[in-house]
């Protein structure tokens, strides 16, 4: 039981629009373990974000229940139990590479020196030593989303959730910071929930996909992946890497077919 | 035509002349000081020579070097630190530059206490708002009724509240630079994008810390912007409250006693001394500004 981050029971949720309501997620059942790495694929509009958001307490469920470490959301929220990565990097302007690491450590009141240590751990950890003085439009796309990683990671929160980190990169940058983060993640051996809507990204990365439909968003398929923890870039060429991406394009596919 | 209208159209030729020929060189700093300098140095000499050349009157506008000469001797007059003594502390080491004590009495005073009071206050209010609905609700459009009252009309009912000294003129400016700078900040207090505000939230922050970390560093610039508008309405504001009562000192009493004796050297003397105030006000804001919200696109180039 402890081994449980995420417990999802028929979780559902409505967003009520002039245009009438809009079933998000309907009826999602779901359990994420210690160490699991989960992504989330799905069409626009399947719930996926959504679903990360509930999650954060950044979305209240209108239906079913959802534990985080077997607290609701928000007392983890309040526990500080998770980083959250967005779709953009969101860094603050007016503060440096540096100055936005720090910023989670500041407002959970981490001390100076413990401060300087970490930023310096997490700036190594995304290989960013030596921009910590750089404001973030002095960097690439590709660099300032992995700095938005670094202030996620720097307050060593078990559970990372991240909302498409990469959607806004070139195939290439893409490719790199995937091994980054699958590195990093066999390092720290955090569980990681990670929103995608790239077939590869899904498999190569994961030990869980979750394949989701929209209107309304739920669950169409869990698969757990046979691929070895340790994954090297050509592993993508493996007829095992080729099955589970077919049957994640399957599950994606019928769920496209109810609409 | 005589010779001061004809020298006026050469040296106005030969300025523009010189300007065309400046633009078009590689753009260095020296050009890009020479070009607005002869430009404003154009205009004077044109000023005085078409003045002079067509005889106008000093009543109706006289030529920059009166306007000069008046403006030297007047500031030859200043005391120094045993004048100080002899005045009273009061004095400023202005000894009888009437300017200079017309500075003190009206920026000085009026205005820069008005401002910081007015500007103070309003970013007081504004944070005070945000908090609140129900206050953003009450007080904005309370906030608007009292910008739309004609600054005209509430001056003389200041002085009478507040006296005939510069307190009453301050009062004037606080009126004049309260709303600007509260509309500013309440603006820029909501210039957060969602997502900054969402990642407060995941880090559960608390609200001083939210404002502190998040929303006035994102406000800045709007509150620069509402700073900047009220370093000019607070010297118009100043100046125009001492047309309906003051003590025998002041640059808007200056203007209005020697418009009429007539003696409009003295009143340009104190425009120009209003002019250099006024931007060098400005500018330091401005420059206050480039220094800590260097992050912002605008300020970037």
């Amino acid at each position: 039981m402890s081994d449980i981050v995420i417990e999802a029971k028929k979780l559902s949720l409505t967003f009520e629009t002039n245009d009438g309501p809009v079933h998000a997620l309907q009826d999602v059942d779901l359990t994420i373990n210690k160490g699991d790495f989960v992504s989330f694929i799905g069409p626009s509009g399947c719930g996926k974000t959504t679903f990360l958001r509930v999650m954060a307490d950044l979305e209240q469920p209108t239906g079913g229940s959802i534990t985080v470490n077997g607290m609701s959301p928000e007392e983890a929220r309040l526990k500080r139990a998770y980083g959250y990565v967005f779709q953009a990097a969101g860094l603050y302007p007016w503060r440096t590479i540096g100055g936005n690491i720090r910023l989670p450590l500041e407002i959970m009141g981490y001390s100076k020196e413990n401060r300087v240590r970490r930023v310096k751990k997490v700036l190594e950890l995304v290989h960013l030593d030596g921009f910590e003085n750089k404001f973030p439009w002095q960097l690439s796309g590709g660099m300032q989303q992995r700095a938005s990683i670094a202030r996620a990671l720097s307050f060593d929160a078990d559970l990372m959730l991240m909302d498409e980190p990469f959607g806004a990169l070139d195939e290439i940058v893409r490719d790199h910071l995937n091994e980054q983060l699958l590195e990093l993640w066999a390092e720290t051996n955090k569980t990681i929930a990670f929103v995608t809507h790239s077939i590869p990204e899904a498999v190569y990365l994961s030990t869980k996909i979750v394949v989701m439909s929209p209107r309304p968003g739920r669950v169409t398929d869990v698969i757990e992946s046979t691929l070895p923890r340790e994954r090297p870039l050509d592993i993508r060429e493996s007829q095992e890497f080729l099955d589970i991406a077919h049957r994640v394009r399957e599950g994606l596919r019928a769920g496209h077919g109810d609409d | 035509m005589n010779l001061y209208l004809i020298g006026a159209l050469v040296f106005w030729l030969a300025a523009w002349a010189l300007n065309v020929w400046l633009s078009n060189l590689k753009p260095t700093r020296l050009t890009k000081l020479l070009v607005p300098l002869i430009f404003g140095i154009t205009l004077l000499v044109i000023w005085e020579w078409v003045v002079r050349g067509l005889e106008v009157k000093a009543v109706l506008l006289p030529p920059p070097s009166m306007i000069w000469e008046r403006f030297i001797s007047d500031l030859s007059q200043l005391g120094f630190i045993q004048m100080v003594f002899a005045d009273g502390p009061i004095s400023f080491g202005c000894g009888n530059s009437k300017l200079c004590a017309d500075f003190v009495q009206t920026f000085i005073k009026g205005a820069l206490s008005g401002y910081f009071i007015g500007c103070g206050a309003a970013f007081v209010t504004a944070v005070a708002i945000d908090r609140s609905p129900f206050l953003q609700k009450g007080l904005l459009p309370v906030g608007n009724f009292v910008a739309a009252l004609p600054i005209i009309g509430m001056a003389p009912i200041l002085v009478m509240w507040f006296g005939f000294g510069w307190q009453s003129k301050a009062a004037v400016v606080v009126i004049m630079v309260f709303f600007p700078m509260l509309v500013n900040t309440v603006q820029g207090m909501q210039a957060q994008t969602a997502m900054q505000r969402d990642l407060m939230r995941t880090y559960a922050a608390s609200y001083p810390q939210k404002l502190l970390k998040l929303r006035l560093p994102a406000a800045a610039p709007f509150i620069y912007n509402g700073l900047k508008i009220s370093t000019t309405l607070a010297l118009i504001g100043a100046i125009v409250a001492e047309f309906f009562g003051s003590p025998t000192v002041g640059m808007g009493f200056r203007i209005s006693t020697e418009v009429g004796r007539l003696s409009l050297d003295m009143v340009w003397a104190e425009i120009v001394v209003a002019a250099i105030a006024g931007s060098a006000f400005y500018g330091v804001v401005a420059l206050l500004e480039k220094a800590t919200t260097f992050w912002h696109p605008s300020q970037r180039g």
